[in-house]
């Protein structure tokens, strides 16, 4: 399985690279008002509007420090894209299926209904997520 | 394989193309059979016959030989062409398409051999002897002989706008002549198949989703033409400048086009109308003639898709109510026949559709009754009610005013339906009727939806797009003109010709940071279904053509935003839903601000003529107005002179007692509390005396104002507060109107009660148990109430939404058997203010169910007549005309000290 990999907060994730259309660098972003704080704007995606989702609100993280330009992971998903907002992109990963685990029960109840397994590498973990599950923010909405 | 399946989409594409055109011939046969016609039908129904047989359709191929077995019978003038004829063949018509659909879901042909109909045609066939062999109307060079086999060779492509089913739509690639002329003017056989193959290579068939596509890439090229206009614009470039205007010019025109393709004429879905007509006057035994005019109207496919039920269950209504059967035609000196208009027409950017007839029009009286009866408006709504306000009624979810429910209408869906629908692609309904003479129902649709013009405006620092359709007019208001925007209590207000439109600020209702209180503000005059609110914003900008994107899912539910898109300089722009917008504002309310209103018109009955009013100045109130008819005398009492009875301040008055109401505590507890004394040392109370026949009381206000005389212009309820019945412009000034009973009343005195408490009031009863409910229910309407009967939940939810309703009665069963459900009850009866209470069997149940759910307003034993019926006019009494009560807590405690006794 090929991952494309990137970093929120202190944490390395990966999202299955057929489910990732592009990745691109910080976009212009038009603020929802009322929207639920968890979705950042929209972007004009060579003339798609596509929701960004902040990751780190998305994960319950602190927020990213200002004047940091943070990369936009745009998703395919059956309703048109998302992009996800995330601090910086890794390499695309060949991963060994026997590598792969469950994620660990004592995560976070938040992360724990994104996240749906865990990869272990040499030094780091990579934390599989579940891209239907991230883009679905109903859950976040109050 | 594959090639059969290609064949026989062909052969369902054609068929279904060619079945919509039978329906209307066979309907125009049985009104002139003419040789032509009957050729033309003859040839539809024996190409499928043929292609059927080719394909091993056998039932299909059964039908459609029996059916032309008829048809070739009538064409030789065997038999003449009857009404039950017509039918039959109808009905064969419709087993065909109910095969053809059968074949298009499964590819087969399905499991109903329609043995009955068979049967019947095939009798019908063999029995020619009981009908005369009077001749069709032969045609001039007809030979029928010729017309079979030639047609037969050649099965003819007719030039038709595509079936609905398969998804393509017929381009004319050049201008033809109107199919259906193509038809009914190829008599003889061989021009016949000349000119359908010319019309056929001027058209092609094209996938649907093809024209979404490009329809999506011109809405790009529209975005991307407007950036490079908008950066032109910057640069002193000739070369640039006149490169991008012809960019500007053929986009513009490729715009157009590609719209056009999408483009289908109205008669597309008016095809199916005579067939409906026909069946409908049919069944009801009236005789009606269906006219259509502008069939060629074009408008974009997906509009006509929306508007195809509506329209239908509008013609159906017409038929149904509308056209009366012939003997009372006949008798009001009309003719039998009744005629059914269908007019289609642009105008100013919007296609009209009309649908008149010429029947009985609507019985204005008998709507209201209706309305009342069924529990819509109340008796003395009804009374004070306008024509038009009155026609508007029909539009009320569950209303259907047909004497019996027939299987074409009245079962009470209906026009509610239709103005909705007609509504969510932008368009409007309106209603016109003369008694007598008919009614004219008129469809004002959008010619599309996926470009739209609308307004650019900037609030906060954000841009947004206002949809122009619901653009009424701009304020702007500067220098002195700002201090127009008047606060009733909290709620802003501007004084447009007269009435008061209220305002809504637009950086507020999306919590966007507020910008400098400056020198001037625009105000942004919008409609909203019938209701209008100025929205203000920072700055008004163009108005532009827009392509609109839907949003994601993500933010589907926001309310307040219809749609984005693209700006010229690229950036994503949120379009603005004018009614949630107004909704979240606070503007315009959630619900039944349009009856409210017609309530607060009637309330008053000071409303429309010139009539004196007493001004005066209460607490924060710095404009009150009470009709001076009520008002026996103004009095100055010395300080000195007030005494005090049981507790409360009175005065010796013309050798009565005239117990004092200081009116600022009653409005306005927080700012009596404040201080701003209104007993200063030594100058005496303004006291305003009222009277009625028994009763006298005195109202103490700070300071009398003035005695105008004024037609009140507007009322309308604000935020309801306690002791005011609403606002109105009143000597050009907003002025709040005193709700007299209501501040007497919170003082614990009863007064007017005598004139006041048989108007009729509305209860709704919601009970579980049939029986309780009936006998409540006969018990309540002795006492004068008007009663509504819900029984269950659902019901209950949705009588409180849409009825006016004073008190909601609620049998305690459901509060053990549904609490999640008798919570959803009393929130919405919260929000509606309408006071609750609930009624059980014994005093045990009652203190449980107090105790399961303490928040009600009253609790009463359903067999304590006397206690119940109290308890439900003293809550009635409470709300006033505009839905404010006080909670009446000294109820609550008589309750609990009944269930302890």
């Amino acid at each position: 399985m090929q991952v494309s990999t990137f970093w929120v907060g202190k944490y390395f994730f990966g999202i299955e690279v057929i489910r990732v259309q592009e990745v691109l660098r910080s976009q212009k972003m038009t603020v929802v008002p009322l929207a639920p704080p968890v979705i950042e704007g929209l972007i004009n995606l060579r003339g798609q509007i596509v929701p960004a989702l902040d990751m780190r609100r998305r994960l319950h993280l602190e927020p990213r420090a200002e004047q940091t330009a943070p990369m936009n992971v745009i998703v395919r998903t059956e309703e048109g894209a998302v992009s996800l907002i995330v601090d910086d992109i890794g390499d695309v990963l060949d991963l060994e299926e026997e590598n792969i685990e469950a994620p660990p029960d004592n995560l976070a109840p938040d992360a724990g209904e994104i996240i749906h397994s865990v990869y272990k590498m040499k030094d780091s973990l990579l934390l599989l997520l579940d891209a239907d599950r991230t883009i679905d923010v109903s859950s976040t909405v109050h | 394989m594959l090639e059969d399946d290609e064949i026989i989409r062909e052969f369902l594409i054609e068929s279904n193309e060619n079945l919509n055109r039978l329906d209307t011939e066979i309907v125009d046969l049985e009104r002139n059979p003419t040789a032509e016609r009957l050729a033309s039908i003859f040839r539809t129904i024996h190409t499928i016959k043929g292609t059927c047989g080719f394909l091993g359709f056998q039932v299909l191929e059964g039908i459609t030989h029996h059916a032309e077995n008829i048809l070739s019978q009538l064409r030789s003038g065997q038999r003449q062409v009857t009404g039950n004829l017509v039918s039959l063949i109808l009905e064969s018509v419709d087993a065909v398409r109910q095969i053809l659909s059968n074949i298009e879901a499964s590819g087969k042909e399905g499991d109903n051999e329609f043995p009955e109909l068979v049967v019947k045609l095939e009798r019908t066939a063999a029995d020619t002897s009981t009908e005369a062999a009077a001749p069709v109307k032969a045609a001039p060079v007809a030979a029928p002989a010729v017309v079979a086999p030639a047609i037969a060779a050649a099965p003819p492509i007719e030039p038709q706008p595509a079936a609905e089913k398969p998804k393509s739509v017929e381009i004319p690639v050049v201008k033809t002549p109107a199919p259906a002329q193509t038809v009914a003017t190829a008599a003889p056989a061989q021009p016949e198949t000349e000119k359908s193959s010319a019309v056929a290579d001027s058209s092609i068939r094209v996938d649907v989703s093809l024209l979404d596509k490009l329809m999506n890439l011109v809405g790009e090229l529209v975005l991307a033409r407007n950036q490079i206009l908008q950066f032109s614009s910057q640069k002193d470039d000739g070369g640039l400048n006149a490169t991008s205007q012809r960019l500007n010019l053929i986009t513009s025109e490729l715009q157009e086009g590609v719209m056009k393709t999408r483009m289908q004429p109205i008669g597309m879905i008016w095809n199916k109308l005579p067939r409906v007509v026909r069946d409908v006057a049919h069944s009801l035994g009236k005789q009606i003639e269906l006219e259509m005019e502008g069939a060629e109207t074009e408008l974009d496919k997906t509009i006509i898709e929306a508007i195809k039920d509506p329209l239908t269950h509008l013609v159906r209504n017409s038929c149904d109510h509308g056209i009366e059967d012939p003997e009372t035609r006949i008798k009001r000196g009309k003719p039998g026949k009744g005629t059914l208009r269908l007019k289609a027409y642009h105008e100013g950017g919007q296609v009209n559709i009309e649908i008149s007839d010429d029947g009985a029009g609507i019985d204005v009286e008998r709507v209201k009754r209706k309305a009342v009866e069924k529990g819509l408006i109340r008796v003395e709504q009804a009374a004070a009610m306008s024509e038009r306000a009155a026609v508007g009624l029909l539009f009320l979810p569950g209303f259907s005013t047909a004497q019996t429910v027939t299987n074409v209408s009245g079962r009470g869906v209906g026009m509610d339906v239709v103005k909705s629908n007609v509504e969510k692609i932008g368009g409007a309904v309106d209603i016109s009727s003369k008694p007598g003479e008919g009614t004219t129902v008129k469809l004002k649709i959008p010619l599309t939806l996926a470009i739209i013009p609308g307004l650019l405006i900037v609030s906060g620092g954000h841009r947004f797009v206002i949809p122009q359709v619901s653009l009424l007019e701009l304020i702007r208001l500067d220098g002195d003109a700002l201090s127009k925007i008047e606060f009733v209590h909290e709620t802003p207000v501007y004084q447009r010709r007269g009435t008061l439109l209220p305002i809504a600020y637009l950086n507020e209702v999306l919590k966007l940071p507020a910008t400098k209180s400056g020198e001037a503000c625009n105000i942004v005059v919008l409609q909203a279904e019938d209701r209008q609110f100025g929205l203000v914003v920072d700055g008004v900008h163009d108005t532009q053509e827009i392509v609109v994107k839907p949003l994601g899912k993500q933010l589907k539910g926001l309310n307040c935003y219809s749609g984005s898109t693209i700006m010229g300089d690229g950036a994503v722009a949120l379009i603005l839903d004018v009614l949630g917008v107004g909704q979240l504002s606070g503007a315009l309310s959630r619900k039944n601000e349009g009856r409210r209103q017609e309530e607060s018109s009637r309330t008053s009955s000071f409303q429309a003529q010139k009539q004196r009013l007493l001004l005066f100045k209460s607490g924060s109130f710095e404009r009150l107005a009470v009709p001076l008819s009520l008002v026996a005398r103004l009095e100055e009492v010395p300080l000195e002179s007030v005494e005090y009875a049981g507790g409360r301040r009175v005065v010796q008055y013309r050798n009565q007692i005239l117990p004092l109401i200081e009116l600022a505590t009653v409005i306005d507890p927080m700012g009596a509390a404040k201080g701003d004394p209104v007993e200063t040392e030594g100058s005496p109370l303004q006291v305003v005396v009222f009277s009625n026949e028994d009763q006298t009381i005195g109202l103490i206000v700070d300071r009398i104002i003035d005695i105008v005389e004024d037609t009140v212009a507007m009322r309308r309820s604000t935020a309801p507060k306690p002791g005011i019945l609403g606002s109105a412009v009143v000597g050009k000034k907003v002025t709040d109107f005193l709700d007299l009973q209501a501040v007497v009343e919170t003082t614990g005195e009863r007064f007017f009660a005598k004139n006041e408490a048989r108007a009729i009031k509305t209860l709704l009863l919601a009970e579980p148990s049939g029986f309780n409910r009936g006998l409540l229910r006969s018990q309540l309407e002795m006492s004068g109430y008007q009663v509504i009967e819900a029984a269950n939940i659902s019901e209950t939810l949705q009588r409180v939404e849409n009825d006016p309703i004073q008190v909601l009665i609620a049998g305690a069963e459901f509060v053990t058997t549904d609490p999640s459900g008798i919570e959803k009850i009393k929130k919405l009866a919260k929000s509606a203010h309408i006071p609750m209470l609930v009624v059980s069997n014994t005093a045990a149940e009652m203190a449980a169910r107090r105790e399961l759910a303490p928040d009600f307003d009253d609790y009463q034993l359903r067999f304590e007549r006397e206690a119940m019926l109290a308890s439900i006019e003293r809550l009635a009494n409470s709300v006033n005309s505009f839905g404010t009560y006080g909670k009446a807590s000294g109820e609550l405690e008589k309750a609990g000290e009944l269930i302890h006794a």
